[in-house]
């Protein structure tokens, strides 16, 4: 009976395994890209990016990240399942930079190049860094809102996490802009939703709640906007201002009904595709630029559709 | 053929192999098959510096888990073991990096303050009878909270701390046979388990474990100290969690406080991959020792392949669901 049931296990494995490799030929040149998340659409957008560049280049390319922005553990453990692979070059978007560095030399050692994304590494490891400048983006927002909001007022911040670059960054950037800026504007509370739609909902009508005369709201990543969206409109506070960070359906179209003001976008597609041709750049041995700036741009009703913003936007 | 409620074995084969060779010899052998399967569809994969990664990354997984098997033997459950290692790697980065004081300080703090927190969960469920899952649900949100709170919501670095990398990267055993470096939080692990296989089988605190899961009425009409015991053996998993926050640390070099959710369950699947009743009283720590390698040769394995990643997920669930149904195929066919 044992064997039996262990023959039809060994099978079903042994079908699992040759359905993995149809996924990879063994000629092309093979590029790992180890991502911060996978799930999330600004992650898929990375992604695409990415099969765009590996497509046009003739090069293979396998991309992965943990669950959630805090799993800095599972991050490292894809991390050294990729160097096993062997691969020509890595694409990396540290969770937490200094948990990765042993890593990072073991690859460095083994003459395999370095490309950070999304954010950068704090060491010199990495042969180049293509990322969105969060802390610039965020001053930006800030300045939208004051634009919007008269300049001056209470402001409120909900955002995705404490710990992660991106969230401390676009945080700061925010914060120190109106501190600068705009001594007439005050920001009442930074409240933290994981990027949690329904969270980062509840968090904003608490908010709303607690002051009764704010006047704007940043969400500062994909998911915390819609929930400051779903809140104001729960609320039915449509008068208050909201500034959101990235896209997606929903988010894109809060702002075509008015729900929303205007967001920031990075350039998830261009994350992608800068890494991955500056991954096969450097594998190759041939110079690469070191800061790759992707870019940012803010967006509302009236530019959504232009093609130069269109193209940077996901759904 | 199986023991049932597995009573305490005097020897050490007997005891690793107590409660039924045939199901240990089962996990161990899908095992077998997904070492094989992976080394024959890809060369990357048996190779010393991938096992060694594998290894590493079981450490912290089955240290939780072996935590885990202890309290799902009494028959109850703990969801906090992922937010208390967080807990106790924070516990550890302020005594070390906040306090300066010196290494042993800080492993005796986050181990004292992992024994700590179970004695609480412990409390809650003997003193004040709230059912287990809650208690630790209860506790897993506040520990979670509290280590956040406690870092001031930033990673904690133990960069003044030397040779504190060492506790879970170093290798002992790489330094006496250099072809062998297997880092130290594999050689941890298995300490963890031995003593925890040695408590199991050879100690009153044992043989009250299992009673507990078994009929815990039973034992409670025969005089014994019930609430006690139960009591010791939470705490004792939280010193067990203790540990995993100092192996989670030393690997990261940091204390992330936001990490820890989503663990507990992980660790769950470990144990009752490893044939360890959710119903109590029955459980070897071997078994799930076995299921927390099989979930990580698993996970690398599909990685190694290159199988998409929501296919990887799709698989692991699927393995999840096979590994216990086969276990208790075989037991209805036994008992």
């Amino acid at each position: 009976m044992f064997t039996r049931r262990l023959f039809l296990g060994a099978i079903s494995a042994a079908a699992l395994l040759a359905s993995g490799f149809s996924a990879s030929s063994q000629d092309k040149m093979y590029i790992a890209l180890i991502s911060k998340g996978f799930q999330h659409q600004f992650w898929q957008a990375v992604k695409a990016g990415a099969d765009k560049a590996a497509a046009e280049l003739g090069v293979e390319v396998t991309f992965e990240g943990p669950d959630n922005e805090t799993m800095v553990d599972r991050q490292i453990d894809m991390l050294s399942a990729a160097l096993a692979k062997k691969p020509a070059a890595i694409g990396f978007a540290a969770l937490d930079s200094q948990a990765a560095i042993p890593l990072l030399k073991q690859a460095d050692e083994a003459g395999i190049p370095i490309i950070a994304f999304d954010s950068g590494v704090d060491s010199d490891i990495p042969t180049a860094t293509a990322a969105t400048d969060n802390l610039a983006a965020a001053a930006l927002a800030a300045d939208k809102m004051a634009e919007l909001i008269g300049g001056s007022g209470k402001v409120a911040i909900v955002a995705h996490d404490q710990t992660s670059r991106t969230g401390i960054d676009r945080v700061e950037g925010f914060q120190k802009q109106v501190e600068e800026k705009y001594p007439d504007i005050e920001i009442v509370t930074v409240q933290y939703g994981g990027g949690d739609h329904l969270k980062s909902t509840e968090i904003t009508k608490s908010i709303l709640q607690a002051n009764p005369d704010l006047k704007g709201i940043f969400g500062a990543n994909e998911g915390s906007a819609i929930g400051v969206v779903n809140g104001v409109r729960e609320m039915n506070r449509t008068d208050v201002v909201v500034i959101g960070y990235d896209s997606g359906a929903q988010q894109k179209q809060a702002i075509k009904d008015g729900l929303m003001a205007g967001a920031i976008t990075q350039n998830p597609v261009g994350i992608g595709y800068e890494t991955v041709k500056a991954a096969v750049a450097a594998a190759k041995g041939e110079p690469v630029q070191k800061e790759i700036d992707t870019g940012f741009y803010y967006y509302d009703k009236n530019n959504i559709d232009d093609p130069e913003i269109a193209a940077v936007l996901y759904d | 053929m199986s023991t049932v409620e597995a009573a305490p074995r005097p020897r050490l084969a007997a005891r690793l192999f107590a409660s039924g060779a045939h199901q240990r010899l089962l996990a161990f052998a899908s095992l077998i098959i997904l070492l094989v399967g992976f080394s024959l569809a890809s060369p990357n994969f048996m190779q010393m510096s991938n096992i060694i990664a594998i290894l590493q990354a079981t450490s912290v997984n089955g240290v939780l888990a072996v935590a885990a098997t202890l309290v799902i033997i009494t028959g109850g459950i703990d969801l906090s073991v992922g937010t208390l290692m967080t807990f106790c790697a924070v516990i550890a980065g302020v005594v070390l990096t906040y306090w300066g004081m010196p290494m042993p300080l800080g492993i005796l703090a986050a181990v004292a303050a992992g024994a700590l927190c179970g004695l609480t969960s412990g409390t809650f469920i003997a003193k004040m009878k709230i059912p287990p899952f809650i208690a630790t649900l209860g506790m897993m949100l506040m520990l979670k909270g509290l280590s956040l709170v406690i870092s001031g919501t930033r990673p904690i670095y133990f960069n003044d701390t030397p040779g504190f990398t060492e506790i879970a990267s170093g290798s002992v055993i790489g330094a006496v046979i250099p072809a062998l470096p297997v880092p130290n939080g594999v050689l941890i692990l298995f300490l963890v388990a031995i003593g925890a296989s040695y408590i199991l089988g050879r100690t009153v605190l044992g043989r009250y474990t299992f009673a507990l899961g078994s009929n815990e009425e039973a034992v409670r009409l025969s005089g014994v100290n019930v609430d006690a015991w139960k009591m010791a053996v939470y705490a004792l998993a939280g010193g067990i969690c203790g540990i995993a926050g100092l192996l989670i640390a030393s690997r990261l070099n940091s204390a992330q406080p936001a990490l820890g959710l989503g663990y507990e369950l992980e660790a769950i699947a470990a144990v009752v991959i490893g044939g360890t009743s959710l119903a109590g009283g029955r459980g070897t720590i071997l078994g799930t020792l076995i299921g927390a390698l099989i979930m990580s040769v698993l996970t690398n394995g599909l990685r190694i392949l290159s199988v998409t990643q929501e296919w990887q997920t799709v698989v692991t669930g699927a393995i999840i669901i096979l590994a216990v149904y086969i276990d208790m195929m075989r037991r209805r066919r036994t008992v």
